[in-house]
């Protein structure tokens, strides 16, 4: 009785904390909570063909992230590039390797509860060092703001950018080359 | 949104990214993670952007592209580097037949 008491208390200050909350942030929290667990699964799971489908799942809730920020033209090159191309890449791989059963010897526990550790204080510390800094008082705009558009980044992209934009069309050949050679059968 | 909340995020996932670089001894999800992690700096820097424009914004109408333009480019070199790594990781597959990190250390030999 009493425990259904609490729980109806509970569930009033979460409705009511629900209605608090903007549509935005409601979103914010929804992506954010979704992005750290799927990240959490990639590192997790022992299957690497899930460790891929949980990547998936984070670049998609980082893309809603961006069109929270109106960032449209990344949200989207964000959705083709890295889930459409690299993902399949990375599936094509796994399958052709036949990695997809659980063979893979694990790291000692002991290395790897000082990776955890590690990875943690690393947080732990940035996370304190950057907690009372000046800057961080300040507001990221969220769902205005026209610089995410594809005709403001476009223009910026082919005049003041225009050379490192050229220079990567030179880096993609090479990396072309480079890996048609490395992948070749000799 | 405070740009807090953004930093914070950002750390989060960018850390759960280095646990995996550390922990895991498949090459292919150690890459995965580094993917993680260049996911991490990109949300941060969209979120600079748009806090810088939200700064700037009765000056200059486009203060902050910058971050956007570079998130751009920070994704056309992932895609160079993902398509030369996976040929190094297919090409080692094909001569030790496996992709345990582990057995890189014949390198030293």
């Amino acid at each position: 009785m009493r425990l259904g008491a609490c729980l109806l208390a509970d569930m009033q200050i979460a409705s009511s904390l629900l209605t608090n909350m903007s549509v935005t942030q409601i979103l914010f929290w929804l992506l954010s909570i979704l992005a750290v667990i799927s990240a959490i699964n990639v590192v997790i799971s022992k299957n690497p063909v899930y460790s891929v489908l949980w990547l998936i799942i984070t670049f998609f809730s980082i893309s809603g992230h961006y069109i929270l920020l109106n960032a449209q033209f990344l949200a989207v090159v964000n959705i083709i590039v890295y889930a459409g191309a690299i993902m399949v890449l990375f599936l094509f791989v796994i399958m052709l390797m036949n990695l997809n059963k659980e063979l893979e010897p694990q790291k000692h526990k002991w290395l790897r509860f000082i990776g955890v550790i590690a990875g943690g204080s690393l947080l732990l510390v940035m996370v304190a060092a950057l907690k009372d800094a000046e800057s961080a008082k300040q507001m990221a705009q969220v769902k205005e703001g026209d610089i995410g558009l594809i005709n403001y980044l476009g223009n910026v992209l082919f005049t003041e950018y225009v050379v490192p934009f050229e220079l990567s069309s030179v880096l993609f050949l090479s990396a072309m080359v480079g890996a048609v050679v490395i992948g070749k059968k000799e | 949104m405070p740009i807090n909340y953004y930093i914070f995020l950002s750390l989060t996932i960018f850390c759960i990214g280095i646990v995996g670089v550390l922990t895991r001894r498949n090459a292919i999800i150690i890459f995965m993670c580094i993917e993680l992690m260049l996911n991490a700096v990109n949300l941060l820097l969209v979120a600079f952007s748009k806090m810088h424009h939200l700064q700037q914004a009765s000056t200059s109408a486009m203060a902050g592209i910058d971050g956007q333009l570079f998130v751009f480019f920070i994704m056309v070199v992932a895609a160079a580097e993902v398509s030369v790594g996976l040929a190094i990781i297919v090409m080692l597959f094909r001569n030790v037949h496996s992709v345990d990190v582990n057995f890189l250390n014949r390198l030293k030999h």
